[in-house]
């Protein structure tokens, strides 16, 4: 059977428009087992479990028949970065898409060497019926008659979600039981030849190595090691995993480092923030003139650099033979590693194959791609071999890429009900993504320290508005605004090495933003959540802070000895999910989080379960970085290099949590895996405030905070 | 350490020869292939690594090998027999406790503890006994849920 193959339409998702192909996406080689393959890859957060569930709905096959490759280069479509709440909303379109028109494709074969209409013609779990009878085929059996090598078009109509059985239930996560059991990550890949290694950091950007005493280093590894150097960029191997880690510790404390952009104590603190060189740019909306207003409410709002901090350091493998480079990585963008790994390691990048293993939980642009440079450099230069490289504690908080710290200022005009009549939103940031290729950089740690490493780009720039912005991400307050200014400052040459972390922007002005509602709402004189729904239109904004407030009881909740509550909201990117959420605290001499509830609408959730989890996940992540987290510099390095120097939310300190999802199935799927953090901190923020009466504006909102500002009150 | 060090690993004897100061986390994963307890830090600070040392949940990263002559030793792959999940990997499963899974290994060493002492805990025992643990992702009500779960299954003074 053939069928001529004709491009991609527009209009279609754009991972299908990149990768139209059929047979790119799902495959039947294996009797009984579906191919599905997709760019997105598992980062802790249960895409593959979800996207599965997408396939095996639109396939009529039971989700445990799916076999996912997932992030190798070969096999993979090309998607871009799993970043961005995007992966259910981009990849899961086209995955439905596709396995729709799959589905018609076979169904028109059966339909027609049958000689029946379509409609007679049913599938249970792979298996085709007419009339509710097996025929004694299934997909297996026919995948040789039907050419999926052919462009996906569109035309086959999904199913109506009022018909989903797969899609929408708690489906168990697919990788849980092989975590629980022992091995499961890229760390416990032990093939045989392995080689360790452990990396030299420079201390701070552009630092030049002047001095390291290799001998002390060899004598401290304990067993024979080689040190490789280009340039700045060091790394000591072993067959023993303890000598290469001996070797890399007390070679951190030995060397000797000059020159560079070290960064002052005081980096992150929001006068610092203000001083830097700014590239600015105003964008403004509604007229100025006929401001109807007098009363001028300004105040201004902070956080500081933040950590990833995940559990588990960044490890990678590679594999340099036969002139083929292989890389074993948990980056959260395969196809853009390998294109900058070639670029970096001057290799041809058909040479290079990148698939990718998982890793610990990741919340944006960590070490992961960093890790898989360092791994890549080695073997390049140790062949045959391959080569595990694991980072230590104290390099993924002071070398991995951190959160930008931001100050965000707000100034309103109000008008004589106190309603703002003109707004202003003014932000300092430093960039929130300097992934690899953005700016035309490989922008891979290990890469810089080479000899003749390519200067950095001369102009960076900042995640553009149209794709949700960096610094500028929810900026955009979703309140009734006759007027609006938003001030960006980009700072573009600060000494830290800033990118993604989950939300980017959007958690210090949701924080912003949510706290100065409250401030106007005091000076109104009204309730906070009253006050903020008498400035929203939108029904699905309104029913989210509707809903949890009727969650948290809070018309009848009553304040008191230092218990308080307050609410956050925020649509995530203003085009993703919704969400409410409500804190209620202790204060005494620091902030006890006692107890919180989320209201969210995520349009179609495609599993409950792990959605929940998700948002949860979030909320304690940010209550962690309300009330705790700091990166702090001394001597030009972080000073912030361990659990006990970052510490982060322990188990005693978690509170009870209750979600409820807003019944939206037949709206689109919304991206929920950032949604829940700027809201939270805002919550937080709002409730300390009304159980302290007066505001921390600087997160975060720590015990020394917390009894300075009880002193300055005394 | 002339000689080797001979200790029991999930209930095998094991003669570990060499450096008698390497951890005992390296040895585990890379000599004995038990790849389940994680290296997090290396300065007992996160719990990523923890095993029973004579049934005692104990951090692996930083403990020298020499000092566990004699000493029973018991990991994550060692809570139950092979191919299999003990019911308390079975709660974990049943609530959907985890979500990278990455410090989970150890989260069960200290809860398998806790529930062989008290096989009914309050939320806020639970809380204690795992506040040496941490967890990135924000898995933990999930968590203390689970091992109350396996609490309740395994029986017990109610």
């Amino acid at each position: 059977m053939t069928t001529p193959h004709t491009g991609p339409r527009s209009g279609l998702p754009n991972s299908l428009l990149d990768n139209p192909l059929l047979g790119t996406w799902i495959g039947f080689e294996e009797t009984g087992r579906v191919r599905l393959a997709t760019g997105k890859v598992e980062i802790g957060q249960g895409v593959l479990t979800a996207l599965a569930q997408i396939a095996a709905e639109e396939l009529d096959v039971s989700p445990a028949r799916l076999r996912i490759v997932s992030g190798e280069t070969p096999t993979s479509p090309r998607e871009g970065f799993t970043s961005g709440s995007n992966s259910i909303a981009v990849s899961g379109s086209s995955i439905r898409l596709v396995c729709a028109e799959v589905r018609a494709l076979f169904l028109r074969y059966v339909a027609d060497r049958l000689a029946c209409p379509i409609g007679a013609l049913t599938i249970d779990d792979g298996r085709f019926l007419r009339a509710g009878r097996h025929i004694g085929q299934d997909y297996w059996s026919i995948a040789g008659e039907i050419d999926l090598a052919r462009s996906a078009t569109g035309d086959a109509a999904p199913k109506p979600p009022s018909s989903y059985r797969i899609v929408g239930q708690s489906v168990p996560r697919i990788d849980l039981a092989a975590k629980l059991a022992g091995s499961a990550f890229i760390h416990d890949l032990a093939p045989e030849n392995l080689l360790h290694a452990r990396m030299l950091r420079r201390p701070w950007s552009g630092a030049r190595l002047a001095d390291l005493d290799e001998a002390a280093v060899r004598r401290a590894a304990g067993a024979p090691i080689e040190i490789v150097r280009a340039g700045d960029l060091v790394a000591f191997t072993s067959d023993d995993e303890v000598a290469a880690m001996r070797a890399a510790q007390t070679a951190r404390g030995l060397a000797a480092w000059a020159g560079g952009a070290k960064p002052s104590s005081d980096a992150g603190e929001p006068n610092w923030l203000r001083d830097q060189r700014t590239r600015d740019r105003i964008v403004e909306t509604g007229a100025a003139a006929g401001v109807a207003g007098n009363r001028v409410v300004e105040a201004s709002f902070s956080r500081p650099f933040l950590a990833y901090a995940s559990i588990g350091p960044s490890c990678a493998l590679a594999e340099f033979k036969d002139g083929k480079l292989t890389v074993w990585t948990h980056s959260q963008g395969v196809f853009e590693l390998r294109r900058w790994l070639a670029h970096a390691l001057g290799i041809d990048p058909t040479h290079v194959t990148v698939l990718h293993r998982q890793g610990a939980g990741c919340y944006g642009h960590n070490s992961a791609d960093d890790v898989a440079f360092d791994a890549a450099f080695v073997a390049m230069r140790t062949p045959n071999r391959t080569v595990r490289v694991q980072w230590t504690r104290e390099d993924e908080f002071s070398a991995a890429p951190m959160g930008s710290a931001m100050v965000v200022g707000l100034r309103a005009v109000l008008d004589a009900n106190a309603r703002p009549a003109d707004w202003t939103i003014e932000i300092w940031s430093p960039v929130h993504a300097q992934r690899p290729g953005m700016n035309g950089h490989a922008n891979l740690l290990g890469a810089e320290a080479l000899p003749e490493a390519p200067p950095p780009p001369a102009e960076i720039n900042d995640v553009a508005d149209e794709a949700g912005g960096g610094a500028t991400r929810n900026a955009q307050a979703l309140y009734d605004l006759p007027r609006h200014k938003l001030v960006h400052h980009l700072l573009p040459d600060v000494p830290v090495r800033t990118s993604s972390l989950r939300g980017l922007g959007a958690f210090a002005n949701v924080f912003a933003i949510e706290s100065f509602m409250d401030e106007l709402a005091e000076i109104a004189g009204e309730d906070p959540v009253a006050y903020r729904l008498s400035l929203m239109s939108d029904p699905r904004e309104r029913r989210v802070i509707e809903t949890a407030a009727e969650m948290a009881d809070w018309f009848r909740a009553t304040a008191g000895d230092g218990r308080a509550r307050g609410l956050g909201f925020a649509r995530y990117k203003n085009r993703a999910a919704y969400a409410a959420v409500v804190a209620e605290v202790e204060v005494d001499e620091q902030v006890r989080l006692t107890r919180v509830w989320a209201a969210v609408d995520a349009g179609l959730v495609v599993n409950p379960d792990g959605a929940a989890n998700q948002i949860e996940g979030g909320i304690i992540q940010a209550a962690s970085w309300t009330l705790k987290e700091s990166v702090r510099f001394a001597d030009g390095r972080v000073a912030s290099d361990s659990w006990e120097s970052y510490p982060i939310l322990h188990f005693s300190e978690i509170p009870e949590i209750d979600i409820r999802f807003i019944e939206a199935r037949h709206q689109p799927a919304l991206g929920l895996g950032e949604a829940s953090l700027g809201p939270t901190a805002a919550a937080i923020g709002n409730a300390v405030t009304r159980a302290l009466g007066k505001r921390i504006r600087a997160l975060p909102l720590t015990r020394e905070r917390i009894m300075a500002t009880l002193l300055a009150e005394n | 350490m002339r000689g080797g060090v001979d200790l029991f690993v999930n209930g095998t004897p094991v003669h570990v020869r060499g450096d008698g100061t390497k951890p005992l986390l390296s040895v585990l994963r890379n000599e004995l292939g038990l790849r389940g307890s994680r290296f997090g830090c290396g300065t007992e600070q996160c719990g990523a690594c923890m095993v029973l040392i004579d049934g005692e949940p104990s951090f692996s990263c930083a403990r020298p090998i020499e000092s566990l002559a004699g000493k029973r030793v018991t990991t994550v792959e060692g809570l139950s027999p092979a191919g299999s999940l003990s019911p308390l990997q079975q709660a974990f499963l049943d609530e959907q406790a985890g979500q990278c899974g990455y410090c989970l290994s150890g989260i069960l060493i200290s809860a398998a503890a806790l529930l062989a002492r008290n096989p009914r805990p309050s939320r806020s025992e639970i809380a204690a006994a795992l506040d040496r643990h941490l967890c990135r992702c924000g898995a933990h009500n999930r968590i203390m849920r689970a091992v109350a779960r396996a609490g309740g299954q395994m029986g017990g003074a109610p």
